[in-house]
């Protein structure tokens, strides 16, 4: 056995990235015209954070994924109110320590050449930092209420990061609409949180999924409180994690720089509430409301967020609206049970995302634009992109043997052996998957070039009339990204991923490969008619897209160009007609010339009554013994009357 | 310290000492013999402020001394310092000069020697008449320092009304807008609620035969003129007119938006901390049965405060009354707690009170040295502030997260504690006073994303961003605190909860079926071990 880990060791993991933080905001002043250490700073923090967590991932391959005791400290200790921070350190744990540090080092390294010029170039690493630091803590901790924390301090980071180039005013409203969406689901959480407490006096997260949820069973405490306590979950999850309805944030945080896109769409944010629902797997299986929710959420989300993708033009979007479909296989893989399978998905997606956002950044870097129509034959001018971009997407569109497929693949059979129409939708879905996937490559790759965007005046890459494939950090990156999109899937053959993960159940188990013919080739024909509708339409031209689009399917891609009238449902009409239009303006004459005007009469009509009043004091002391009497008998009756 | 040393005297007197010092400079039209009393040479105006700064300066440092020392396992009143003023007692009452901190009081006291300094620093510049502004502000602190360490009801009542005269003067003389109007406002509500007040004070202290809280803690108020709910809600007019709650709020857009910035950061940072206060030490301590009874109502008035504050807040154009508008639902907090009854949501309730003052000091601060620069506070009219003024809008972004509630900052500690201590007791305003946190969001990005954020605009390119030395100060130590009390709040919270604990208990006693979790057997059992 080796040496026991050291706590300090496991806090250097969080220390790092906060650390580089804090250095970067004290050093601003100087960093802010001599920018270049700044990258070097994130890089090498988060370098480091990426060493130790891949030695403790080793532990816990070591153990098992058994959690690895600490002491728990305390931080708030109120009356009968105990807040604790402490390490949670199990296989689950280790596995997105690993995940998040290994993505987050590619994209700092990948953004110190895409970045490279931005004035903003230090205050970026700064947020960066924050971002992977604020992920880190998040599945890292044990208590509930600090976990809360870093959950929002994930959502602050990304909304500094989403509204990073402030000055147009695009980014500044979707880093508000970001934060807002998502927090709208957080009170879910937080209720959540409250609830379990008052009902059953513990924050701990291993207390909840041991004893809490034990003294269900025995019928110590009510079904009905664990299933609120779940469908809380549920909603912060809905909400970090893009998911119907409360997906319509992240589509618009396209505004922020494309490494950050990486960055929320692979390693942190999104993939947050994956993670809470698998950390409280317990509390959600012990569920079946609970459970049930959040299977037909995923499933209808992945599905509807693939038909969206189709329609989109912008490169990004597709990605963005490709991850709100991939995350709704991990959540309802959670739904019908297969946890394992939801987090190997979750590590095989950080890897073929990051390589695909990435990639589209590269495309950007070399056209200005994130507009397909623009683009065209770039497969020329960059075949180290197109090459990478292309095993993306093969990678996500779960084509056996690359990565994507055994996860994809695992959650499907899964579902077929649970609730066979979840299974079919989410086949469907990976049909679109591919459909969409290949849609994009054909559009920005093949054909010929359709000319770029604007050259942006100080902006990134070079003359969008001649595209030419990016430096070499960033090819390196998606090089280098490209391994474990092609190969991750080798860690289920032994079934070795899932029992790292499954070592931080209560009730561990031997993982195991699984494998079914019969969906592997469902699968399979339904990603090659994806892919074969795809060439057929945009590169060999059977079927006019004009025509489609016009013809009889005018109304379904007039839906699904607004989003399945999402956006307009949620701004127009929930917060601009009903809440700023109707509650607020309500509210604020109400205030304006009710409550404040009434008020006002009251004393006005006080110097009124006091000019009256002025009368009586005419100095006598009859007068004045009188108005003393009369005034005692008023008061005194009054009192006696009311209450009595 | 020993016994007898009167430390606390010496504390809430000393600033109204240093306002007589500066009020007896010699002015500018002053009769020759004036120059006798000239003691410091040059410039006599400017003198104002640097006394004004030492005395504020030492008062903070004494209020931190008396934290330090304040022994952390005593729940009861420390640096005690009386004696017998009046005895009346063939009438029937005494009146004692009394004057003592305990858990609740210290942090609130020390707050008000820091927002005093912080005030004399923003006003570093103020040209019109910098004698007796000075002088006010010092007269304020006294006042206020009054209300949080006096121990004797008619103490307690003198120094809430002495804040009266110097707000009354800060706002009318230099304020901005409908001035007058505004000040005449903030004076005539705040009277309105102290003839109530009084009235009860008297009942109480006539039927106790004292006036000192500590007995009248021990006296059942039986026989009293008024019944005890009567003498409860005469009080509470007054305290809920300066918390505010809805609906007697109207005075507080008003005063606080036509204030100068110091005396907005004093209203807003410890002026409504008294009617917090109050309710706690006062209401809650000395009336356990009526507050017990009255728990249902007083949640519902702190949820209806919570998000009818909240959503006028997202209405407003101007962000001195936006961030005065975002008080009303942030003092909502505070009620809810007090109402959860038990030592959870009053710890909640009294961290909120001084989050709530290093928070919206902050805001206050921010949003006067904002307008300094650009002359105007309407949201509409600014735009991309952060390019050329990035220091102070990161502090604005700063100030707003913090007011949202954002976790590792103070704001989100103390309300999370009074959800968390009220939910057991009320879980329908509780949930709807969640919704708060989302309203905050809504207004304080919404103003962000317009007035900091966006394209550059040219009018502001010759703006300096905050440079001084007595503008730094101010921001790094409110910086420093919320932050510090974002990751470490025990610092704070373990003396509140020491101060809150016995009213709890004075309430447990009446009113034995308050638990605020419920505990299975399993509760605080650890992880890990």
């Amino acid at each position: 056995m080796s040496e026991p880990v050291s706590e300090a060791v496991v806090w250097l993991i969080l220390g790092l990235p906060v650390a580089s933080f804090v250095l970067i905001t004290v050093l601003y002043p100087v960093l802010r015209r001599h920018p270049a250490p700044a990258g070097w700073i994130a890089m090498l923090t988060i370098g480091g954070s990426l060493g130790i967590s891949v030695w403790l991932l080793m532990e816990a391959i070591g153990t098992a994924g058994r959690p690895l005791g600490f002491e728990t400290h305390e931080l708030v200790d109120v009356g009968s109110l105990l807040i604790t921070i402490g390490i949670r350190l199990d296989g689950l744990t280790a596995v997105m320590m690993m995940v998040v540090t290994a993505v987050s080092f590619v994209v700092q390294v990948y953004s110190t050449s895409y970045m490279h010029g931005d004035r903003g170039y230090a205050r970026y690493f700064a947020y960066m930092s924050l971002f992977t630091a604020a992920m880190l803590g998040l599945v890292m901790v044990d208590n509930l209420v600090v976990l809360f924390a870093f959950w929002e301090l994930v959502g602050l980071a990304s909304y500094l990061l989403i509204g990073f180039w402030f000055h147009k005013p695009e980014a500044a409203a979707a880093a508000k609409k970001a934060f807002l969406v998502t927090r709208a689901g957080d009170l879910g959480l937080l209720a959540a949180l409250i609830f379990i407490w008052v009902r059953a006096d513990t924050l701990d997260i291993a207390t909840i999924n041991t004893e809490i949820v034990g003294a269900v069973e025995l019928g110590l405490l009510g079904q009905t409180t664990l299933t609120l306590f779940a469908v809380g979950l549920v909603a912060g999850a809905v909400g970090k994690s893009a998911q119907f309805p409360l997906h319509i944030w992240l589509p618009d945080a396209m505004e922020g720089p494309t490494p950050v896109s990486a960055l929320i769409h692979a390693a942190t944010m999104v993939v947050a509430g994956v993670y809470l629902l698998g950390r409280f797997f317990p509390v959600l299986e012990a569920s079946a409301t609970a459970s049930d929710l959040i299977a037909w959420i995923g499933v209808g989300t992945a599905l509807g967020a693939g038909l969206i993708a189709v329609v989109q033009t912008d490169i990004k979007r597709v990605l963005a609206y490709s991850t709100i479909s991939q995350i709704g296989f991990m959540m309802f893989a959670l739904g019908t049970g297969a946890y394992a399978a939801a987090l190997f998905h979750l590590m095989t997606h950080a890897f073929f995302k990051a390589l695909l956002f990435l990639g589209a950044g590269s495309v950007n870097h070399a056209t200005s634009t994130f507009d397909m129509r623009r683009m065209g034959g770039l497969r020329a001018a960059m075949p180290v992109t197109y090459l990478t971009f292309v095993i993306g997407a093969l990678s996500l569109s779960g084509v056996i043997p690359l990565a994507g497929f055994w996860s994809k693949d695992e959650i499907l059979i899964e579902a077929w052996d649970h609730q066979r129409a979840i299974f079919a939708l989410g086949l469907i879905a990976s049909g679109l998957t591919a459909l969409y996937m290949f849609r994009a490559i054909i559009l920005t790759f093949h054909g010929s070039y359709r000319g770029g965007g604007q050259p942006e005046p100080g902006g990134h890459g070079g003359d969008p009339a001649h595209p030419h494939e990016s430096p070499w950090a960033m090819r390196g990156v998606l090089a280098l990204l490209a391994v474990p999109a092609v190969a991750a899937g080798f860690l289920t053959f032994g079934g070795e991923f899932q029992t790292w993960v499954l070592g931080a159940l209560p009730h561990p188990e031997e993982g195991h490969f699984v494998f079914d013919l019969g969906v592997f080739l469902a699968s399979t024909i339904i990603v090659a008619a994806g892919i074969g509708a795809a060439v057929a339409v945009y590169q060999l031209r059977l079927i006019d897209v004009a025509a489609l689009r016009t013809g009889a399917l005018r109304p379904v891609h007039s839906a699904l160009e607004s989003k399945l009238f999402m956006d307009v449902l949620v701004e127009d009409w929930l917060v601009r007609r009903f809440f700023h239009g109707g509650l607020v303006k309500t509210l604020a004459r109400v205030d304006e010339q009710g409550v404040d005007r009434a008020l006002d009469r009251v004393w006005h009509a006080s110097f009124e009554a006091g000019r009256w009043g002025r009368l009586v004091q005419n100095g006598q002391v009859q007068t004045m013994a009188v108005v003393l009497v009369a005034g005692g008998v008023v008061v005194w009756g009054a009192v006696v009357i009311f209450w009595a | 310290m020993g016994e007898g040393f009167p430390i606390l005297s010496i504390l809430v007197f000393l600033p109204l000492a240093g306002a007589l010092l500066i009020a007896l400079l010699p002015g500018e039209r002053m009769p020759w013999p004036a120059a006798v009393v000239r003691v410091l040479p040059g410039d006599q105006q400017a003198h104002a402020k640097w006394i004004a700064l030492a005395i504020a300066l030492a008062t903070l440092v004494i209020a931190l001394v008396l934290f330090i020392l304040f022994d952390r396992s005593d729940s009861g009143f420390q640096f005690t310092d009386t004696f017998l003023w009046v005895s009346a007692q063939d009438v029937g009452f005494d009146i004692s000069y009394a004057f003592g901190v305990d858990g609740l009081s210290m942090p609130l006291v020390l707050l008000t020697g820091l927002l005093t300094t912080i005030a004399v620093l923003i006003s570093w510049r103020i040209d019109m008449r910098p004698k007796e502004y000075f002088a006010w502000l010092l007269v304020l602190e006294t006042s206020v320092l009054g209300v949080f360490t006096s121990l004797d009801l008619i103490f307690f009542f003198i120094f809430w009304e002495l804040e009266l005269l110097p707000m009354f003067f800060l706002i009318s003389v230099w304020g901005s807008g409908r001035r007058s109007y505004s000040a005449m406002k903030f004076v005539l509500f705040t009277f309105f609620g102290s003839a109530f007040m009084l009235v009860g004070f008297l009942v109480m202290g006539v039927v106790a035969g004292t006036f000192d809280m500590r007995e009248i803690q021990e006296s059942a108020l039986v026989g009293a003129v008024l019944p005890v709910p009567a003498i409860f809600a005469f009080i509470f007019l007054a305290f809920g007119i300066k918390l505010p709650v809805i609906p007697v709020h109207t005075w507080l857009p008003d005063a606080h938006t036509d204030a100068p910035t110091a005396a907005s950061v004093m209203l807003a940072g410890v002026l409504l901390k008294m009617g917090g206060y109050g309710i706690l030490r006062l209401l809650f301590t000395l009336m356990p049965e009526t507050a017990a009874a009255a728990d249902v109502a007083l949640a519902i008035l702190a949820a209806v405060s919570i998000i009818y504050g909240a959503v006028i807040t997202v209405r407003q154009t101007d962000l001195k009354r936006l961030v005065a508008y975002s008080s009303v639902s942030h003092m909502g907090f505070v009620l809810l707690g007090v109402a959860g009854l038990g030592v959870v949501g009053m710890s909640g309730a009294a961290m909120q009170l001084v989050t709530h003052g290093l928070i919206t000091g902050m805001l206050f601060v921010v949003v006067g040295m904002i307008y300094d620069r650009t002359h105007t506070r309407q949201i509409s009219a600014m735009r991309g502030l952060a390019h050329y003024l990035p220091l102070l809008s990161a502090m604005m972004v700063f100030a707003g997260l913090a007011g949202l509630g954002l976790p590792a900052l103070a704001g989100f500690v103390s309300e999370v504690t009074v959800f968390l201590g009220a939910f057991g007791r009320h879980e329908p305003q509780t949930a709807v006073a969640l919704f708060g946190v989302l309203l905050a969001a809504g207004y304080v990005l919404w103003a962000l994303q317009r007035s900091v954020f966006g394209p550059r605009d040219e009018r502001w390119r010759e703006l300096k961003d905050a440079r001084a030395w007595w503008e730094f100060l101010p921001l790094g130590a409110l910086v420093s605190l919320i932050v510090l009390l974002g990751v470490y709040p025990s610092v704070v919270l373990d003396v509140l909860e020491l101060g809150v604990r016995p009213i709890a208990d004075g309430i447990a006693a009446v009113q034995p079926d308050i638990v605020e979790s419920e505990a299975l057997g399993v509760a605080r059992l650890r992880s890990g071990g």
